[in-house]
């Protein structure tokens, strides 16, 4: 996705309902003033601490957030302040082409409808009481990654619209079933109910092979930002076919070139012909422990760690090179290794306080190798930028300072 | 007989069901009406397009009312998505991917002026205003002449220049020297 900051910005500055919203909602994140809140006693067991409330939230000495692009159309998950795998809903990055839409539950419908023998219409409380499956799978924005190659200082400004959570909702492919898809259908579109009406065309092998129409995340209510109150899940594959706020599935029999997979979320080769349909996201690992713009405190141990995921499957094996990719050595993964999911990677290692370049590259279940920068350069050329998942190295200088060696 | 009791039991251990025939009943018919409100996506062979029709002249009026703000008045000029020009620049280092350079597809155009422009107030143009305004954009693209009529039966049989421009992804496609 080429961000084009400048653009974006007059624009918004003519926008009016949703441009005025984007601008009044940040301006509230950033009203908690530390300053004048009380601080915390010298000693908590002198006096009782506060009674329990009904919706959990962090301490407020914990200040990690998601960073909101300039547009208001996405925010990026803090990779660098998360541990183990799962990200919660509250960090997980967000991406709209329109806003967020507010929809009550009580009157969201979902239609399937097309080639079928019998066309529904189901709400919500309809959807809920079919048999449901839940599944914790990576999401990665099909744009994500390509910041880190010009401006990004940090994890979370160059790759930070990836996340992993635990998904439940009811399979497509029980609800095609019910609806009974006709021969001749090869194809869906999904569409979701906001001022985008966003729009995709799935095939219909994979549709009924693993998709999930998901009303839950975490444990809880799919968050707004996620497609409140239904939302199709697509593991493996970039984030924007995910519609969210789902309304509308209708079985067809051809892809029908929307917009967003023909204009937008496609590839231009070196020869100017266009790769189209690209859907699974490929491996990547990240190091996210140490990482750009975090301060080593001096020579000695530090934990390496990090994130790796394949849209293809589970990773195998996640190697770190902690001298400039001269020599690998295999980082211990998190068990279980769950397929198509954040998988947790850990490294020892003592740095000796010299200048380094530390890096990793993970493996997955086909034998697939994350590749540099410059293997993929070689295979396209300049004119693409989605699906950016090369090797990701951290130069750490002298005085601990971790800089963004891609840049 | 053994395979038969094979399947029988594969579908009680899996919880299948007759694939043909509905076994939660759960939901209901949609009316006509409730699938025409909502049946917006229009496949390039345009069976979805609504009744109506424009031509570029009528179109000239309403882009320069509803879209120029953000596109330019000429479609070139911004500050949003540029929309004209670019032809020939696909395999250039600085590929200019509008309407008439890059979209494949005459009815991806109609469909989505239609399903989210204006950008702050979609679904406010009627059809007319769509097939003028698709009408207007293709022709400050050379793709039509001037007077054309675009309507539910012309608008499919466009020819975008860059229709054969798309091709498949043979992913993994790099070579790892590991």
């Amino acid at each position: 996705m080429r961000l084009q900051p400048s653009n974006r910005r007059r624009f918004l500055e003519n926008a009016t309902k949703v441009g005025a919203a984007f601008v009044a909602g940040a301006g509230a994140a950033q009203s908690q003033s530390p300053a004048t809140e009380k601080p915390a006693p010298d000693d908590p067991t002198q006096a009782p601490g506060r009674p329990a409330r009904p919706y959990g939230e962090r301490s407020r000495f914990e200040k990690s957030v998601r960073n909101a692009s300039g547009t208001g159309t996405s925010s990026l998950t803090p990779l660098q302040d998360l541990k183990g795998i799962i990200t919660p809903s509250s960090l997980h990055f967000e991406r709209h082409h329109a806003g967020v839409p507010d929809i009550d539950p009580s009157r969201h419908r979902l239609l399937i409808h097309g080639l079928v023998d019998r066309p529904l219409i189901l709400t919500m409380d309809e959807i809920k009481r079919f048999p449901s499956v839940s599944r914790i799978h990576f999401m990665e924005c099909s744009g994500n990654g390509f910041r880190a190659r010009a401006t990004a200082k940090t994890v979370q400004e160059g790759h930070g619209l990836v996340s992993c959570a635990e998904w439940t909702g009811v399979s497509l492919g029980l609800l095609l079933r019910e609806a009974g898809v006709q021969s001749g259908a090869n194809w869906i579109v999904a569409e979701g109910s906001d001022a985008a009406k966003m729009t995709r065309s799935v095939p219909l092998a994979k549709a009924t092979k693993d998709v999930l129409l998901a009303y839950a995340q975490n444990g809880e209510a799919i968050r707004p930002e996620q497609g409140y109150p239904l939302r199709m899940f697509v593991p493996g594959w970039e984030g924007n076919i995910a519609i969210k706020w789902l309304r509308r599935i209708k079985v067809v029999d051809q892809p029908y070139m929307t917009r967003e997979e023909t204009s937008k979320y496609t590839d231009l080769m070196p020869d100017g012909t266009a790769r189209q349909f690209t859907f699974e996201m490929d491996p990547k690992s990240l190091i996210t422990y140490p990482s750009g713009g975090q301060k080593l405190a001096g020579a000695g141990f530090y934990e390496i760690s990090g994130l790796a995921w394949s849209g293809r499957g589970a990773i195998r094996r996640v190697e770190v090179s902690t001298d400039a990719g001269r020599t690998w050595r295999d980082a211990e993964l998190q068990t279980p290794v769950i397929p198509i999911a954040f998988t947790r990677f850990r490294y020892g290692w003592k740095w000796d306080g010299g200048e380094a370049v530390i890096q990793s590259r993970c493996t997955d279940e086909h034998g697939d190798v994350q590749p540099t920068l410059r293997d993929l350069v070689k295979a396209r050329g300049e004119n693409w930028g989605y699906h950016f998942d090369p090797i990701q190295p951290w130069r750490i200088q002298t005085d601990g300072s971790v800089l963004n060696a891609l840049a | 007989m053994r395979s038969l009791s094979a399947c029988a039991l594969m579908l009680a251990l899996s919880g299948a069901l007759p694939a043909q025939s509905p076994s939660y009943g759960f939901g209901r018919p949609p009316k006509p009406e409730e699938i025409y409100g909502w049946d917006i996506a229009i496949s390039p062979d345009g069976k979805e397009l609504p009744p109506g029709s424009g031509t570029s002249a009528a179109g000239a009026t309403v882009y320069a009312a509803k879209c120029a703000a953000c596109h330019g008045k000429t479609g070139k000029e911004g500050p949003n998505d540029r929309l004209v020009g670019g032809q020939g620049t696909l395999n250039t280092k600085k590929p200019v991917r509008t309407i008439g350079s890059y979209w494949p597809y005459a009815t991806t155009v109609w469909d989505y002026i239609n399903r989210a422009m204006p950008f702050d107030k979609p679904g406010s143009l009627s059809a007319d205003d769509v097939y003028a305004i698709t009408a207007y954009l293709l022709n400050l693209n050379d793709i039509i002449p001037a007077g054309q009529v675009i309507d539910a039966k012309t608008l499919p049989q466009v020819k975008m220049p860059n229709r054969n421009g798309f091709i498949g992804d043979p992913r993994p496609d790099w070579v790892s020297p590991h």
